[in-house]
């Protein structure tokens, strides 16, 4: 295998441009065979146009993009076998039944089988790896929100893809839903056959799912790396909250643990009621949104 | 299986589903069963109508006309269907999958000319017991054969080409008013000869016309050729028309669809999606 081969999403310097707006400004980034890789980052900062880009459902202005090795918007139907396309929201082929589509699908993959990869997946087994074996014979449409959601990762892993793409997999889902789906995509994901990038707004989903975040805010990319990495890059401030002599105090610090020893050396039992909420991922994404937002706001 | 095969037999098997799809849902089989009903209450009660001193009945001269202007529709199906399927996201779905565009409009082709064979057979059938004065022979079906792979061969392309033209579904109601009065200028229910030249010339440019003309031509003794134009069937002016329309079809389909197809994005779908919403809400 040569490095190029290991490389399953290369972006390069990627802009979009939509008449005068740049709705990506420069977007670079790597994705290896078998990474998990979350596309983070608020409504609108150009997730879905990024990841339309990489599908080869649109055309970039500028930059070089690589999807397995190809160009998207020349790659060719023995390329597109390789993918799985998950968008944010399908409602097709409401009349068909849920086992009669999959197996249909599953037949425009079977010339694409390689040794290494039998094509397409089966039907059955498919079904039951998403839950749905009970309304394997339901029409689409009358399937809920989370099993057609379900169904549409089916789809998109009916042609065991190298790469698989999934757009706000979880935007509207219940709390429960959520967590089944995650749990879902955890097994499904796990094995590290397939590679991953999946866009969301919400960090918790990103840090659960995804070996490696990206953020991306106003068109640019503007961290990358592991949550752990995320939160270590912005020093976050930690919270400490304790009582003395039935008084309230609060305090912000970049050390807590030594902030906490310096306050028993002076107060010892006097202090009690102690709490220390560390930065969490999430006050950092919030840091780095909002400093990335800051310079553009001072421009206008 | 190499790749060609399998998109020709993925179509296939589309296309199949798709017909037995819409003859076991209550809607799709109700309108399978409206139209052909209303048409034979038509001709139930013109069958002994005889029109002007030619000795000719109505329900005889409308009944052929009548399946001719049926297999015409493929083309305003074609279209709908066609709109409707990238509204919901199905068009992409395709172009999500290899070979999928292609295997789709074999699906179609397969799906709407079947459920046309199905939809003419079951007003054909109770049309014969109701009608008299048609000269059916050993050779009608052949000439039957020709006319209606002919027609949609002109209509079905037009129907993609209509379909992918305009988008939404409210142009879609809209084209249907230009083609029903083109069925009420084309000598269907009553023979074009009655109606002034001008309309008459109108009526010939469309290919309704000369499916009407080439069905009756079929299913008809030679003797009633006497109330048409040039009092003659007409075979080689038919071809030529409906060729010509089929030409243009298959030309401008192509490039239509492909430029439709790339269109299409998941944030394209959604945005039309919204828009639906806000007409409806």
């Amino acid at each position: 295998m040569t490095s190029s081969e290991q490389v399953a999403l290369d972006v390069d310097g990627l802009r979009m441009r939509y008449g005068s707006a740049d709705v990506l400004h420069d977007v670079t980034f790597r994705a290896h065979h078998g990474e998990v890789l979350a596309l983070l980052g608020p409504n609108g900062a150009g997730k879905t146009t990024t990841i339309e880009i990489l599908e080869g459902f649109r055309t970039r202005s500028q930059g070089r993009v690589e999807v397995l090795g190809t160009d998207p918007e020349h790659g060719d139907e023995r390329w597109r076998a390789r993918l799985g396309v998950v968008l944010q929201s399908w409602r097709d082929h409401g009349k068909w039944r849920v086992r009669e589509f999959l197996a249909h699908l599953g037949t425009y993959y079977a010339p694409y089988a390689t040794p290494e990869i039998p094509r397409p997946w089966n039907p059955d087994e498919l079904i039951e790896t998403v839950g749905l074996t009970e309304h394997a014979g339901k029409k689409l449409r009358t399937l809920s929100g989370g099993q057609r959601r379900r169904l549409d990762v089916a789809i998109g892993l009916v042609g065991r893809p190298e790469l698989l793409f999934l757009d706000e997999p979880t935007a509207a889902f219940d709390p429960q839903a959520r967590r089944e789906f995650h749990d879902l995509m955890r097994r499904l994901v796990g094995a590290g056959q397939t590679t991953v990038l999946l866009t969301t707004h919400d960090l918790d989903e990103a840090e659960k799912l995804a070996d490696r975040i990206l953020v991306l805010d106003g068109g640019r990319i503007i961290a990358d790396g592991t949550a752990a990495e995320l939160a270590r890059r912005i020093a976050g401030l930690d919270e400490v909250r304790w009582s003395r002599g039935g008084q309230r105090f609060v305090e912000t610090t970049g050390d807590s643990t030594r902030f906490a020893r310096e306050l028993f050396t002076r107060f010892g039992d006097d202090v009690q009621e102690l709490e220390i909420h560390r930065a969490s991922l999430e006050q950092t994404y919030l840091t780095l949104v909002r400093q990335a937002e800051t310079p553009e706001d001072a421009l206008r | 299986m190499n790749p060609a095969t399998a998109t020709l037999r993925a179509g296939w098997s589309r296309g199949l589903i798709e017909l037995r799809q819409s003859f076991t849902n209550g809607a799709e089989l109700f309108s399978h069963f409206l139209w052909p009903g209303l048409m034979l209450a038509v001709m139930f009660f013109i069958r002994d109508m005889s029109f002007g001193t030619s000795g000719l009945l109505l329900g005889a001269l409308a009944l052929p006309s009548i399946l001719g202007m049926n297999a015409a529709t493929v083309m305003i199906s074609m279209s709908q269907q066609l709109t409707a399927d990238r509204e919901d996201g199905t068009l992409l779905r395709a172009k999500a999958t290899p070979h999928g565009m292609p295997a789709y409009l074999v699906g179609k082709v397969i799906s709407v000319s079947g459920g046309l064979v199905a939809d003419l057979a079951i007003f054909l059938v109770p049309g014969l017991l109701i009608v008299e004065g048609l000269a059916i022979g050993l050779g009608s079906w052949p000439a039957l054969a020709w006319v209606l792979a002919l027609g949609l061969l002109a209509t079905l392309p037009l129907g993609a080409v209509l379909g992918s033209a305009f988008a939404s579904a409210r142009a879609q109601g809209l084209i249907q008013l230009p083609f029903l009065a083109v069925i009420g200028i084309s000598g269907i229910f009553y023979p074009i000869t009655a109606l002034p030249e001008w309309l008459q010339a109108i009526a010939q440019i469309f290919p309704i016309y000369w499916m009407g003309l080439g069905v009756r031509s079929a299913l008809l003794p030679d003797s009633a050729a006497a109330v048409e134009i040039g009092e003659s069937w007409r075979h080689l002016e038919t071809v030529g028309v409906l060729g010509a329309w089929a030409v243009l079809g298959l030309l401008l389909a192509p490039v239509l669809l492909r430029r439709m197809a790339r269109g299409e994005s998941g944030s394209g779908v959604a945005a039309r999606r919204e828009r639906a919403l806000q007409r409806i809400g």
